[in-house]
Protein backbone atom coordinates (compact mmCIF):
# COMPACT_ATOMS: atom_id res chain seq x y z
CA UNK A 1 0.00 0.00 0.00
CA UNK A 2 1.08 3.11 -1.26
CA UNK A 3 1.21 6.60 0.93
CA UNK A 4 -1.18 8.05 -2.07
CA UNK A 5 -3.77 4.83 -1.52
CA UNK A 6 -3.38 5.41 2.42
CA UNK A 7 -4.66 8.57 2.25
CA UNK A 8 -7.45 8.40 0.04
CA UNK A 9 -8.29 4.91 2.00
CA UNK A 10 -8.48 7.49 4.66
CA UNK A 11 -10.95 9.89 2.74
CA UNK A 12 -13.13 6.99 2.06
CA UNK A 13 -13.54 5.95 5.59
CA UNK A 14 -13.62 9.48 7.06
CA UNK A 15 -16.75 10.03 4.67
CA UNK A 16 -18.32 7.05 5.43
CA UNK A 17 -18.04 6.99 9.44
CA UNK A 18 -19.69 10.82 9.22
CA UNK A 19 -22.32 9.49 6.53
CA UNK A 20 -22.68 6.83 8.88
CA UNK A 21 -23.77 8.57 11.73
CA UNK A 22 -25.96 10.99 9.85
CA UNK A 23 -27.64 7.72 8.50
CA UNK A 24 -27.81 5.87 11.75
CA UNK A 25 -29.23 8.36 14.50
CA UNK A 26 -31.83 8.66 12.85
CA UNK A 27 -32.76 4.92 13.16
CA UNK A 28 -35.79 4.66 15.52
CA UNK A 29 -35.11 2.65 18.92
CA UNK A 30 -37.85 0.97 17.58
CA UNK A 31 -35.54 -0.61 15.08
CA UNK A 32 -32.80 -0.86 16.62
CA UNK A 33 -32.62 -4.80 16.96
CA UNK A 34 -32.79 -4.93 12.79
CA UNK A 35 -30.40 -2.58 12.76
CA UNK A 36 -27.62 -4.30 14.33
CA UNK A 37 -28.61 -7.40 12.02
CA UNK A 38 -29.12 -5.42 8.88
CA UNK A 39 -25.14 -3.77 9.95
CA UNK A 40 -23.98 -7.51 10.60
CA UNK A 41 -25.41 -8.51 7.15
CA UNK A 42 -23.45 -5.59 5.28
CA UNK A 43 -20.70 -6.05 7.32
CA UNK A 44 -20.81 -9.33 6.23
CA UNK A 45 -18.97 -7.93 2.93
CA UNK A 46 -15.99 -9.18 4.24
CA UNK A 47 -16.53 -11.87 2.37
CA UNK A 48 -15.48 -9.93 -0.72
CA UNK A 49 -12.19 -10.32 0.73
CA UNK A 50 -12.65 -13.88 1.70
CA UNK A 51 -13.55 -14.81 -1.83
CA UNK A 52 -10.30 -14.43 -3.36
CA UNK A 53 -7.97 -15.28 -0.56
CA UNK A 54 -10.40 -18.80 -0.69
CA UNK A 55 -10.00 -18.55 -4.74
CA UNK A 56 -6.81 -17.48 -5.66
CA UNK A 57 -4.89 -20.68 -4.11
CA UNK A 58 -1.82 -18.91 -2.76
CA UNK A 59 -0.79 -21.90 -0.47
CA UNK A 60 -3.20 -24.54 1.25
CA UNK A 61 -2.91 -23.00 4.34
CA UNK A 62 -5.08 -19.80 2.77
CA UNK A 63 -7.22 -21.80 1.17
CA UNK A 64 -8.30 -23.55 3.96
CA UNK A 65 -8.64 -20.11 5.98
CA UNK A 66 -10.44 -18.53 2.50
CA UNK A 67 -13.01 -21.28 2.58
CA UNK A 68 -13.82 -20.98 6.65
CA UNK A 69 -13.95 -17.29 6.12
CA UNK A 70 -16.27 -17.92 3.13
CA UNK A 71 -18.39 -20.15 5.27
CA UNK A 72 -18.62 -17.67 8.04
CA UNK A 73 -19.31 -14.21 5.97
CA UNK A 74 -21.84 -16.13 3.83
CA UNK A 75 -23.50 -16.98 7.04
CA UNK A 76 -23.80 -13.65 8.21
CA UNK A 77 -24.90 -12.12 4.89
CA UNK A 78 -27.87 -14.91 4.62
CA UNK A 79 -28.92 -15.38 8.07
CA UNK A 80 -28.73 -11.47 8.63
CA UNK A 81 -30.36 -10.62 5.42
CA UNK A 82 -33.37 -13.07 6.30
CA UNK A 83 -33.93 -12.24 9.81
CA UNK A 84 -33.95 -8.51 9.23
CA UNK A 85 -36.71 -9.51 6.45
CA UNK A 86 -38.02 -11.57 9.07
CA UNK A 87 -38.12 -8.91 11.60
CA UNK A 88 -39.30 -5.62 9.46
CA UNK A 89 -42.51 -7.88 8.20
CA UNK A 90 -43.67 -7.80 11.95
CA UNK A 91 -43.82 -4.54 12.33
CA UNK A 92 -47.22 -3.51 11.22
CA UNK A 93 -49.13 0.27 11.62
CA UNK A 94 -52.37 -0.01 13.37
CA UNK A 95 -55.48 -1.56 11.84
CA UNK A 96 -56.99 0.81 9.98
CA UNK A 97 -60.07 0.90 11.90
CA UNK A 98 -58.83 1.95 14.87
CA UNK A 99 -56.56 4.53 13.32
CA UNK A 100 -59.66 7.03 13.64
CA UNK A 101 -59.82 6.93 17.33
CA UNK A 102 -56.45 8.23 17.93
CA UNK B 1 -11.98 -3.67 -18.33
CA UNK B 2 -13.12 -6.22 -15.71
CA UNK B 3 -11.41 -4.44 -12.89
CA UNK B 4 -13.43 -1.28 -13.77
CA UNK B 5 -17.02 -4.00 -13.73
CA UNK B 6 -15.83 -5.22 -10.31
CA UNK B 7 -15.00 -1.78 -8.69
CA UNK B 8 -17.91 -0.54 -10.73
CA UNK B 9 -20.40 -3.15 -8.41
CA UNK B 10 -18.53 -2.40 -5.72
CA UNK B 11 -19.43 1.32 -5.79
CA UNK B 12 -23.02 -0.18 -6.67
CA UNK B 13 -22.65 -1.99 -3.71
CA UNK B 14 -21.61 0.66 -1.56
CA UNK B 15 -24.66 3.37 -2.43
CA UNK B 16 -27.13 0.73 -1.88
CA UNK B 17 -25.75 -0.02 1.28
CA UNK B 18 -26.54 3.45 2.52
CA UNK B 19 -29.62 3.74 1.11
CA UNK B 20 -31.08 0.54 2.65
CA UNK B 21 -29.55 1.76 6.29
CA UNK B 22 -31.32 5.18 5.16
CA UNK B 23 -34.26 3.35 4.97
CA UNK B 24 -33.89 2.25 8.51
CA UNK B 25 -35.52 5.58 10.02
CA UNK B 26 -38.81 4.82 9.51
CA UNK B 27 -40.94 1.02 9.56
CA UNK B 28 -42.32 1.47 6.12
CA UNK B 29 -39.48 2.75 4.41
CA UNK B 30 -36.94 -0.36 5.87
CA UNK B 31 -38.04 -3.14 4.01
CA UNK B 32 -37.67 -1.61 0.56
CA UNK B 33 -34.20 -0.82 1.84
CA UNK B 34 -33.34 -3.83 2.88
CA UNK B 35 -34.27 -5.20 -0.40
CA UNK B 36 -31.86 -2.46 -1.99
CA UNK B 37 -29.04 -3.55 0.32
CA UNK B 38 -29.27 -7.13 -0.66
CA UNK B 39 -29.17 -6.16 -4.40
CA UNK B 40 -26.35 -4.16 -3.16
CA UNK B 41 -24.46 -7.44 -1.82
CA UNK B 42 -25.60 -9.58 -4.86
CA UNK B 43 -23.89 -7.42 -7.35
CA UNK B 44 -20.59 -7.33 -5.02
CA UNK B 45 -20.37 -10.64 -4.90
CA UNK B 46 -20.90 -11.31 -8.48
CA UNK B 47 -18.01 -8.39 -9.25
CA UNK B 48 -15.48 -10.52 -7.17
CA UNK B 49 -16.40 -13.82 -8.56
CA UNK B 50 -14.43 -12.07 -11.59
CA UNK B 51 -11.12 -11.35 -9.91
CA UNK B 52 -8.29 -12.19 -12.15
CA UNK B 53 -6.90 -13.99 -9.24
CA UNK B 54 -9.42 -16.42 -8.54
CA UNK B 55 -8.49 -20.13 -10.16
CA UNK B 56 -10.63 -22.50 -8.38
CA UNK B 57 -14.13 -21.86 -7.40
CA UNK B 58 -14.37 -25.42 -5.82
CA UNK B 59 -13.74 -23.91 -1.87
CA UNK B 60 -15.40 -20.91 -2.85
CA UNK B 61 -19.12 -22.32 -4.07
CA UNK B 62 -18.46 -25.18 -1.15
CA UNK B 63 -18.51 -22.40 1.10
CA UNK B 64 -21.29 -20.06 -0.05
CA UNK B 65 -23.08 -22.68 -0.45
CA UNK B 66 -23.10 -24.44 3.14
CA UNK B 67 -23.13 -20.59 4.47
CA UNK B 68 -26.05 -20.03 2.68
CA UNK B 69 -27.52 -23.17 4.57
CA UNK B 70 -26.96 -22.57 7.50
CA UNK B 71 -27.71 -18.94 7.68
CA UNK B 72 -31.14 -19.85 5.46
CA UNK B 73 -31.86 -22.38 8.83
CA UNK B 74 -30.66 -19.39 11.37
CA UNK B 75 -32.31 -16.59 9.68
CA UNK B 76 -35.65 -18.68 9.44
CA UNK B 77 -35.86 -20.91 12.60
CA UNK B 78 -34.23 -18.67 15.43
CA UNK B 79 -37.53 -17.39 17.22
CA UNK B 80 -37.29 -13.76 18.34
CA UNK B 81 -36.53 -14.34 22.13
CA UNK B 82 -33.08 -15.50 21.24
CA UNK B 83 -32.41 -12.54 18.80
CA UNK B 84 -29.76 -11.87 21.25
CA UNK B 85 -27.53 -15.00 21.24
CA UNK B 86 -28.14 -14.83 17.26
CA UNK B 87 -26.89 -11.74 17.21
CA UNK B 88 -23.67 -12.17 19.14
CA UNK B 89 -22.97 -15.17 17.19
CA UNK B 90 -23.04 -13.40 14.20
CA UNK B 91 -20.62 -10.87 15.60
CA UNK B 92 -18.02 -13.78 16.37
CA UNK B 93 -18.63 -15.18 12.54
CA UNK B 94 -17.96 -12.23 11.50
CA UNK B 95 -14.61 -10.94 12.95
CA UNK B 96 -13.55 -14.76 13.00
CA UNK B 97 -13.96 -14.32 8.93
CA UNK B 98 -12.04 -11.21 9.12
CA UNK B 99 -9.42 -12.38 11.23
CA UNK B 100 -8.68 -15.13 9.07
CA UNK B 101 -8.55 -13.14 6.47
CA UNK B 102 -5.65 -11.04 8.21
CA UNK B 103 -4.21 -14.09 9.06
CA UNK B 104 -4.26 -15.53 5.62
CA UNK B 105 -2.64 -12.15 3.97
CA UNK B 106 0.24 -12.07 6.52
CA UNK B 107 0.79 -16.33 5.52
CA UNK B 108 1.06 -15.95 2.40
CA UNK B 109 3.43 -13.08 2.54
CA UNK B 110 5.77 -15.11 4.81
CA UNK B 111 5.01 -11.62 7.39
CA UNK B 112 6.72 -9.11 5.24
CA UNK B 113 4.51 -6.31 4.48
CA UNK B 114 4.83 -2.64 4.10
CA UNK B 115 4.93 -0.92 7.35
CA UNK B 116 1.50 0.78 6.48
CA UNK B 117 -0.16 -2.83 5.53
CA UNK B 118 1.22 -4.49 8.67
CA UNK B 119 -0.58 -1.42 10.96
CA UNK B 120 -3.70 -2.21 8.90
CA UNK B 121 -3.41 -6.10 8.93
CA UNK B 122 -2.56 -6.21 12.98
CA UNK B 123 -5.84 -3.75 13.96
CA UNK B 124 -7.94 -6.21 11.50
CA UNK B 125 -6.29 -9.57 13.24
CA UNK B 126 -6.68 -8.18 16.78
CA UNK B 127 -10.02 -6.65 17.00
CA UNK B 128 -11.24 -9.69 14.74
CA UNK B 129 -9.92 -11.94 17.33
CA UNK B 130 -10.94 -10.46 20.38
CA UNK B 131 -14.21 -10.03 18.98
CA UNK B 132 -14.95 -13.54 18.38
CA UNK B 133 -14.02 -14.77 21.59
CA UNK B 134 -15.77 -11.58 23.36
CA UNK B 135 -19.04 -12.73 21.20
CA UNK B 136 -18.74 -16.30 21.76
CA UNK B 137 -18.75 -15.50 25.63
CA UNK B 138 -21.48 -13.55 25.39
CA UNK B 139 -23.18 -15.97 23.42
CA UNK B 140 -22.64 -18.23 26.22
CA UNK B 141 -23.87 -16.61 28.65
CA UNK B 142 -27.05 -15.17 26.81
CA UNK B 143 -28.30 -18.68 26.06
CA UNK B 144 -26.95 -19.82 29.87
CA UNK B 145 -24.77 -22.15 29.22
CA UNK B 146 -22.55 -20.33 31.33
CA UNK B 147 -23.84 -17.91 33.97
CA UNK B 148 -24.36 -14.75 33.42
CA UNK B 149 -23.54 -13.23 36.67
CA UNK B 150 -20.25 -11.04 35.94
CA UNK B 151 -17.22 -13.30 36.82
CA UNK B 152 -14.53 -10.94 38.83
CA UNK B 153 -11.47 -11.64 40.87
CA UNK B 154 -9.04 -9.30 42.57
CA UNK B 155 -6.57 -7.32 40.05
CA UNK B 156 -8.42 -7.98 36.99
CA UNK B 157 -8.49 -4.98 35.37
CA UNK B 158 -4.19 -4.99 35.63
CA UNK B 159 -4.18 -8.21 34.50
CA UNK B 160 -6.27 -7.07 31.93
CA UNK B 161 -4.46 -3.98 30.92
CA UNK B 162 -1.00 -6.14 31.45
CA UNK B 163 -2.12 -8.67 28.95
CA UNK B 164 -3.75 -5.88 26.32
CA UNK B 165 -0.17 -3.92 26.65
CA UNK B 166 1.35 -6.82 25.69
CA UNK B 167 -0.70 -7.40 22.70
CA UNK B 168 -0.69 -3.81 21.58
CA UNK B 169 3.45 -4.26 22.39
CA UNK B 170 4.01 -7.35 20.44
CA UNK B 171 1.99 -5.05 17.58
CA UNK B 172 4.28 -2.29 16.99
CA UNK B 173 7.26 -4.69 17.56
CA UNK B 174 5.76 -5.89 14.50
CA UNK B 175 4.73 -2.72 12.50
CA UNK B 176 8.42 -1.78 12.68
CA UNK B 177 10.20 -5.37 12.65
CA UNK B 178 8.02 -7.45 10.43
CA UNK B 179 8.32 -10.98 9.59
CA UNK B 180 7.99 -12.80 13.01
CA UNK B 181 5.47 -15.69 12.62
CA UNK B 182 5.98 -17.04 16.28
CA UNK B 183 5.52 -13.41 17.78
CA UNK B 184 2.51 -12.95 15.15
CA UNK B 185 0.46 -15.57 16.18
CA UNK B 186 1.41 -15.05 19.57
CA UNK B 187 -0.22 -11.86 18.88
CA UNK B 188 -3.33 -13.53 17.54
CA UNK B 189 -3.56 -16.06 20.11
CA UNK B 190 -3.49 -12.83 23.21
CA UNK B 191 -6.03 -10.91 21.63
CA UNK B 192 -8.43 -14.39 21.19
CA UNK B 193 -8.28 -14.60 25.07
CA UNK B 194 -8.56 -10.87 25.68
CA UNK B 195 -11.88 -11.16 23.92
CA UNK B 196 -12.68 -13.69 26.74
CA UNK B 197 -11.32 -11.50 29.42
CA UNK B 198 -12.84 -8.51 28.39
CA UNK B 199 -16.59 -10.39 28.81
CA UNK B 200 -16.13 -12.51 31.41
CA UNK B 201 -16.70 -9.60 34.15
CA UNK B 202 -20.00 -7.97 32.45
CA UNK B 203 -23.17 -9.09 33.47
CA UNK B 204 -26.54 -9.92 31.92
CA UNK B 205 -28.01 -6.67 32.67
CA UNK B 206 -25.41 -4.75 30.88
CA UNK B 207 -25.38 -7.06 27.67
CA UNK B 208 -26.95 -4.23 25.39
CA UNK B 209 -23.60 -1.93 25.68
CA UNK B 210 -21.64 -5.02 25.30
CA UNK B 211 -23.60 -6.60 22.37
CA UNK B 212 -23.52 -3.43 20.63
CA UNK B 213 -19.65 -2.59 21.61
CA UNK B 214 -19.07 -5.98 19.72
CA UNK B 215 -20.84 -4.91 17.32
CA UNK B 216 -18.80 -1.94 16.76
CA UNK B 217 -15.33 -4.18 16.88
CA UNK B 218 -16.58 -6.55 14.34
CA UNK B 219 -17.43 -3.87 12.23
CA UNK B 220 -13.96 -2.09 12.37
CA UNK B 221 -12.32 -5.24 11.71
CA UNK B 222 -13.91 -5.49 8.21
CA UNK B 223 -13.27 -1.96 7.63
CA UNK B 224 -9.24 -3.00 8.55
CA UNK B 225 -10.06 -5.81 6.12
CA UNK B 226 -10.67 -3.25 3.65
CA UNK B 227 -6.88 -0.91 4.47
CA UNK B 228 -5.40 -4.55 3.82
CA UNK B 229 -6.70 -5.60 0.79
CA UNK B 230 -6.92 -1.43 -0.29
CA UNK B 231 -11.10 -2.32 -1.06
CA UNK B 232 -13.20 0.55 -1.04
CA UNK B 233 -16.56 -1.07 -0.24
CA UNK B 234 -15.01 -3.20 2.48
CA UNK B 235 -13.97 0.00 4.24
CA UNK B 236 -17.75 1.73 3.58
CA UNK B 237 -19.44 -1.21 4.79
CA UNK B 238 -17.01 -1.87 7.69
CA UNK B 239 -17.54 1.81 9.14
CA UNK B 240 -21.04 1.76 8.23
CA UNK B 241 -21.25 -1.56 10.87
CA UNK B 242 -18.31 -0.11 12.81
CA UNK B 243 -20.35 3.59 13.90
CA UNK B 244 -23.63 2.27 14.09
CA UNK B 245 -22.33 -0.07 17.04
CA UNK B 246 -20.55 2.54 18.66
CA UNK B 247 -23.52 4.83 18.13
CA UNK B 248 -25.90 2.21 19.53
CA UNK B 249 -23.41 1.49 22.62
CA UNK B 250 -23.03 5.20 23.50
CA UNK B 251 -27.04 5.35 23.29
CA UNK B 252 -26.88 2.38 25.61
CA UNK B 253 -24.79 4.06 27.81
CA UNK B 254 -26.81 7.11 28.10
CA UNK B 255 -30.12 5.03 28.88
CA UNK B 256 -27.91 3.88 32.13
CA UNK B 257 -25.81 7.13 33.09
CA UNK B 258 -23.24 5.48 33.00
CA UNK B 259 -19.74 5.59 31.53
CA UNK B 260 -18.25 3.19 28.95
CA UNK B 261 -15.66 1.94 31.34
CA UNK B 262 -17.64 1.94 34.41
CA UNK B 263 -19.55 -0.61 32.32
CA UNK B 264 -16.69 -2.80 30.85
CA UNK B 265 -14.58 -2.34 33.78
CA UNK B 266 -17.11 -1.37 36.85
CA UNK B 267 -18.19 -5.05 36.94
CA UNK B 268 -21.59 -3.97 38.48
CA UNK B 269 -23.76 -5.33 40.58
CA UNK B 270 -20.96 -6.89 43.05
CA UNK B 271 -19.57 -4.99 45.55
CA UNK B 272 -21.27 -2.17 44.99
CA UNK B 273 -25.08 -2.85 44.99
CA UNK B 274 -24.59 -3.65 49.03
CA UNK B 275 -23.84 -0.48 50.12
CA UNK B 276 -27.48 1.01 49.99
CA UNK B 277 -29.49 -2.37 50.78
CA UNK B 278 -31.41 -3.15 53.90
CA UNK B 279 -32.66 0.35 54.12
CA UNK B 280 -35.97 -0.99 52.85
CA UNK B 281 -38.84 -1.35 55.06
CA UNK B 282 -42.67 -1.78 54.63
CA UNK B 283 -43.94 -4.48 52.87
CA UNK B 284 -44.86 -5.75 49.64
CA UNK B 285 -48.61 -6.21 49.07
CA UNK B 286 -50.22 -9.22 47.01
CA UNK B 287 -52.99 -8.14 45.19
CA UNK B 288 -55.85 -10.50 44.12
CA UNK B 289 -56.16 -11.25 40.74
CA UNK B 290 -59.81 -9.95 40.39
CA UNK B 291 -58.61 -6.72 41.80
CA UNK B 292 -56.32 -5.69 39.33
CA UNK B 293 -58.63 -7.21 36.30
CA UNK B 294 -61.50 -4.53 37.64
CA UNK B 295 -59.15 -1.92 37.49
CA UNK B 296 -57.66 -2.69 34.45
CA UNK B 297 -61.31 -3.41 32.95
CA UNK B 298 -63.07 0.03 34.18
CA UNK B 299 -59.59 2.03 33.47
CA UNK B 300 -59.50 4.47 30.54
CA UNK B 301 -55.62 4.25 29.84
CA UNK B 302 -53.20 0.79 30.53
CA UNK B 303 -49.68 1.15 29.69
CA UNK B 304 -47.79 -2.17 30.05
CA UNK B 305 -44.24 -1.71 30.67
CA UNK B 306 -42.19 -4.84 29.34
CA UNK B 307 -38.44 -5.95 30.40
CA UNK B 308 -36.38 -8.87 29.88
CA UNK B 309 -38.46 -11.25 32.35
CA UNK B 310 -40.93 -11.13 29.51
CA UNK B 311 -38.57 -12.35 27.00
CA UNK B 312 -37.94 -15.31 29.46
CA UNK B 313 -41.32 -16.20 30.48
CA UNK B 314 -42.47 -16.19 26.09
CA UNK B 315 -45.11 -13.70 27.49
CA UNK B 316 -45.36 -11.58 24.50
CA UNK B 317 -48.50 -13.18 23.16
CA UNK B 318 -50.43 -12.99 26.35
CA UNK B 319 -49.67 -8.99 27.21
CA UNK B 320 -51.24 -8.88 23.42
CA UNK B 321 -54.19 -10.97 24.02
CA UNK B 322 -54.94 -9.17 27.24
CA UNK B 323 -54.31 -5.61 25.55
CA UNK B 324 -56.92 -6.79 22.90
CA UNK B 325 -59.40 -7.80 25.61
CA UNK B 326 -58.88 -4.68 27.19
CA UNK B 327 -58.87 -2.18 23.83
CA UNK B 328 -62.32 -4.25 23.18
CA UNK B 329 -63.26 -2.54 26.12
CA UNK B 330 -62.48 0.78 24.95
CA UNK B 331 -58.95 1.08 27.65
CA UNK B 332 -56.40 2.61 25.67
CA UNK B 333 -53.73 0.77 25.59
CA UNK B 334 -49.68 1.64 25.17
CA UNK B 335 -46.43 0.34 25.71
CA UNK B 336 -43.34 2.19 27.54
CA UNK B 337 -40.17 0.86 26.17
CA UNK B 338 -37.17 1.32 28.32
CA UNK B 339 -33.85 1.82 25.76
CA UNK B 340 -32.46 -1.12 27.73
CA UNK B 341 -34.96 -2.98 29.00
CA UNK B 342 -34.12 -6.94 27.52
CA UNK B 343 -30.86 -7.92 26.12
CA UNK B 344 -29.93 -6.12 22.97
CA UNK B 345 -30.98 -2.50 22.00
CA UNK B 346 -34.50 -2.77 21.04
CA UNK B 347 -35.27 -6.62 21.83
CA UNK B 348 -38.49 -5.40 23.47
CA UNK B 349 -39.95 -3.59 20.15
CA UNK B 350 -39.31 -6.81 18.31
CA UNK B 351 -40.77 -9.22 20.77
CA UNK B 352 -44.14 -7.54 20.81
CA UNK B 353 -44.34 -6.67 17.17
CA UNK B 354 -43.77 -10.65 17.04
CA UNK B 355 -46.83 -10.79 19.00
CA UNK B 356 -48.93 -8.52 16.28
CA UNK B 357 -48.49 -5.34 18.86
CA UNK B 358 -48.61 -2.26 16.24
CA UNK B 359 -45.61 -0.31 16.55
CA UNK B 360 -47.61 2.68 16.50
CA UNK B 361 -48.50 1.54 20.33
CA UNK B 362 -44.87 1.54 21.51
CA UNK B 363 -43.91 4.63 23.09
CA UNK B 364 -39.99 5.90 23.76
CA UNK B 365 -39.23 6.91 27.16
CA UNK B 366 -39.79 10.51 26.87
CA UNK B 367 -42.77 10.19 24.90
CA UNK B 368 -44.58 7.60 27.61
CA UNK B 369 -43.30 9.39 30.92
CA UNK B 370 -45.72 12.32 30.65
CA UNK B 371 -48.55 9.83 29.79
CA UNK B 372 -48.15 8.29 33.51
CA UNK B 373 -49.78 10.69 35.56
CA UNK B 374 -52.94 9.67 33.31
CA UNK B 375 -52.62 6.31 33.52
CA UNK B 376 -54.84 4.22 35.49
CA UNK B 377 -53.05 1.27 35.73
CA UNK B 378 -49.15 0.84 34.83
CA UNK B 379 -48.43 -2.99 34.47
CA UNK B 380 -44.75 -3.92 34.77
CA UNK B 381 -44.02 -6.98 33.40
CA UNK B 382 -40.58 -8.70 34.30
CA UNK B 383 -38.93 -5.42 34.47
CA UNK B 384 -37.11 -4.06 37.78
CA UNK B 385 -34.36 -1.76 37.53
CA UNK B 386 -35.88 0.66 34.45
CA UNK B 387 -38.96 1.04 36.66
CA UNK B 388 -37.04 1.49 39.81
CA UNK B 389 -37.66 5.19 41.51
CA UNK B 390 -34.00 5.21 43.47
CA UNK B 391 -32.70 6.37 40.27
CA UNK B 392 -34.57 9.63 40.71
CA UNK B 393 -34.58 9.70 44.27
CA UNK B 394 -31.76 8.24 45.65
CA UNK B 395 -28.53 9.70 45.09
CA UNK B 396 -26.73 7.09 46.48
CA UNK B 397 -27.87 4.44 44.89
CA UNK B 398 -25.53 2.45 42.20
CA UNK B 399 -27.83 3.42 39.29
CA UNK B 400 -28.54 7.20 40.38
CA UNK B 401 -29.56 9.08 37.46
CA UNK B 402 -30.31 6.10 35.29
CA UNK B 403 -33.31 7.61 33.33
CA UNK B 404 -36.26 5.14 34.35
CA UNK B 405 -40.06 5.17 33.11
CA UNK B 406 -41.95 6.48 35.97
CA UNK B 407 -44.29 3.95 36.29
CA UNK B 408 -45.07 4.97 39.78
CA UNK B 409 -46.78 8.19 38.63
CA UNK B 410 -49.36 6.52 37.66
CA UNK B 411 -52.77 6.17 39.94
CA UNK B 412 -52.01 2.28 39.98
CA UNK B 413 -49.41 0.00 39.42
CA UNK B 414 -48.90 -3.79 38.90
CA UNK B 415 -45.76 -5.32 38.92
CA UNK B 416 -45.60 -9.09 37.84
CA UNK B 417 -42.82 -11.03 39.24
CA UNK B 418 -41.71 -14.26 39.19
CA UNK B 419 -40.58 -14.22 43.17
CA UNK B 420 -39.10 -11.87 45.38
CA UNK B 421 -36.07 -12.08 44.63
CA UNK B 422 -34.15 -8.81 43.55
CA UNK B 423 -33.48 -7.86 39.84
CA UNK B 424 -30.36 -8.47 37.87
CA UNK B 425 -27.99 -5.95 39.67
CA UNK B 426 -29.10 -6.95 43.09
CA UNK B 427 -30.63 -3.95 43.72
CA UNK B 428 -33.35 -2.97 45.93
CA UNK B 429 -36.49 -1.46 44.39
CA UNK B 430 -38.58 0.92 46.24
CA UNK B 431 -41.15 1.23 44.12
CA UNK B 432 -42.55 -2.33 44.82
CA UNK B 433 -42.85 -0.69 48.70
CA UNK B 434 -44.90 1.91 47.26
CA UNK B 435 -48.60 2.21 48.65
CA UNK B 436 -49.30 2.09 44.77
CA UNK B 437 -48.18 -0.57 43.90
CA UNK B 438 -49.56 -4.06 43.56
CA UNK B 439 -47.67 -6.98 43.02
CA UNK B 440 -48.91 -10.07 41.45
CA UNK B 441 -46.23 -13.21 41.93
CA UNK B 442 -45.71 -16.41 39.67
CA UNK B 443 -45.08 -16.96 35.97
CA UNK B 444 -45.86 -13.84 34.18
CA UNK B 445 -47.38 -15.78 30.90
CA UNK B 446 -49.54 -17.86 33.24
CA UNK B 447 -50.72 -14.82 35.55
CA UNK B 448 -51.19 -13.09 32.23
CA UNK B 449 -53.66 -15.69 30.83
CA UNK B 450 -55.60 -15.54 34.53
CA UNK B 451 -55.85 -11.74 33.95
CA UNK B 452 -57.19 -11.65 30.55
CA UNK B 453 -60.25 -14.25 32.11
CA UNK B 454 -60.72 -12.05 35.11
CA UNK B 455 -61.08 -9.26 32.86
CA UNK B 456 -63.26 -10.49 30.28
CA UNK B 457 -65.71 -11.33 33.28
CA UNK B 458 -65.71 -8.06 35.25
Amino acid sequence: MTAATLISALYVFALAAFLGYQVISRVPPLLHTPLMSATNAISGISLVGSIVTAGAHYNTISTILGFTAVFCSTTNVVGGFVITDRMLRMFKRKPAAKEEKK
Amino acid sequence: MRTYFIELSYLLASILFILGLKGLSHPESAKRGMHLAEFGMLMAIIGTLMHYEIITFTWIITGLVLGSLVGLAMGLWVPMTAMPQRTALSHAFGAFAAALVGISEFYRHAGHLETITMAALGFEVMLGALTTTGSLLAFAKLQSLVRGTPFTYKGQNIFNMALLATTVGIFVYLIFVPGSMPLFFTMVGLAFIFGLLLVMPIGAADMPVVMSLLNSYAGLASAATGFVLSNNVLIIAGTLDGFSGFILSILMCRAMNRSMTNVLFGAFGSAAASSTQGEQTGTMREVSMEDIATQMAYAKQVVFVPGYGMATAQAQHAVRELADTLEKRGVTVKYGIHPVAGRMPGHMNVLLAEANVPYSSLYELEQINPEFPQTDVAVVIGANDVVNPDARDNPGSPIAGMPILEVDHAKSVVVLKRGQGKGFSGLENPLFFKPVTGMLYGDAKETLTRLIQAVQQA
